[in-house]
């Protein structure tokens, strides 16, 4: 992968997040956007990832979470995720984020405490997963920005369709 | 990996996602600001930020040609990969600078549609047509930081020979002045890499 100086990237994020603040003065609608915007992110990504991680299908949900954790965040922000809290059915858990590029730089101010500020992630995970057959609901639970001291996002696999053959051709 | 960072990278294709996804954004919406001005003011933020913090450890710069030559070289290879090619002007406010091989729109791809059986491939959509909404970010960012080291300016991008880019710089002393004029032909070359 080609890697440039997170900065850029950081600063380019902060300054849309501004934007989206401005256009909208709701934070409930510009965390709604940030999912959403994240989601069409996701859905082109999940291809970069595929071609260039080289891994494996996966066999299951909990399978695809470690992937994400492991593989995903390495590739593209160059941080680790840690996989936890499963429940006895694997089909959630919470994704840990130590560290974030996204939040480098930021500090809330009180009128904003409910911003989701890194939301773009959750859409990210989702559209990417959706690619490849699976829908998760993902939100973040606990979030640095926020007095808490990790990112955490709860990930919930709510259907899985695998593919069989014959495959299908995309419409 | 650094926490907090300085020196941190991550991957290129991060920034990719992300200028795409702004100007998709906000070629949908239908509220809210134009996408033109939206664009604009995420840009120029950015620009007035990554200007401050790379400037920060040098002397300032006093001379209009000293704040070009050092967006060319320095803010250049450090937002856009390279540096720029060529760097003209005409000695009163108007700077062309031309970056042969743009970064940011490389990936830009002409042929929207896949060719179908037996029918002719559509026409491809003219480079500046199909580079317009994706120079708006650039061409922000590079007033922003302009602005930050003191030269206001309006900025323009011609793209009809991608992947060469040309942006022209036109301080807005020069065009309050009258002095400027368009006067690229009359550019002369004062830095070649």
């Amino acid at each position: 992968m080609e890697t440039i100086s997170a900065e850029i990237f950081t600063l380019t994020y902060g300054s849309m997040v501004r934007q989206l603040i401005a256009d909208y003065e709701d934070v409930e609608e510009v965390n709604k956007q940030l999912d959403k915007m994240g989601f069409s992110i996701g859905q082109r990504l999940i291809d970069e990832f595929l071609a260039k991680s080289k891994t494996q299908r996966c066999s299951d949900f909990r399978e695809a979470a470690e992937k994400v954790a492991k593989v995903g965040f390495r590739m593209f922000l160059n941080t680790t995720a840690a996989v936890t809290n499963w429940n006895a059915e694997g089909t959630e858990c919470s994704l840990i984020l130590e560290d974030n590029p996204l939040t480098d730089f930021v500090e809330l101010p009180e009128a904003l405490s409910q911003l989701k500020y890194s939301n773009l992630l959750c859409g990210v995970i989702r559209g990417a997963l959706e690619m490849v057959n699976m829908d998760v609901e993902c939100t973040f639970v606990r979030d640095v920005l926020q007095g808490d001291d990790v990112y955490e996002m709860r990930l919930k696999l709510l259907s899985s369709s695998p593919e069989t053959y014959p495959f299908k051709d995309d419409d | 990996m650094p926490p907090g960072g300085k020196g941190r990278e991550c991957s290129e294709s991060c920034l990719d996602f992300l200028t795409l996804q702004l100007v998709q954004h906000y070629r949908s919406q239908l509220q809210g600001p134009s996408q033109q001005a939206a664009l604009d003011a995420v840009g120029e933020r950015v620009g007035r930020q990554l200007a401050e913090r790379y400037s920060r450890d040098r002397p300032p710069l006093t001379e209009a040609l000293e704040v070009m030559k050092w967006l060319c070289k320095e803010f250049w290879g450090e937002v856009f990969r390279k540096g720029v090619d060529n760097l003209r002007t005409n000695h009163r406010g108007t700077f062309v600078l031309r970056d042969t091989q743009f970064r940011w729109l490389a990936r830009l791809s002409q042929n929207q549609m896949p060719a179908q059986m037996g029918q002719p491939l559509p026409a491809p959509i003219p480079k500046n047509e199909l580079a317009a909404d994706y120079l708006i970010l650039p061409c922000a960012i590079v007033r922003g930081a302009l602005s930050q080291l003191g030269l206001e300016c309006n900025v323009t991008a011609d793209a009809t020979s991608l992947p060469q880019v040309d942006f022209t710089v036109v301080l807005a002393s020069a065009a309050a002045g009258g002095g400027g004029g368009a006067g690229g032909g009359a550019a002369g070359a004062v830095a070649r890499r």
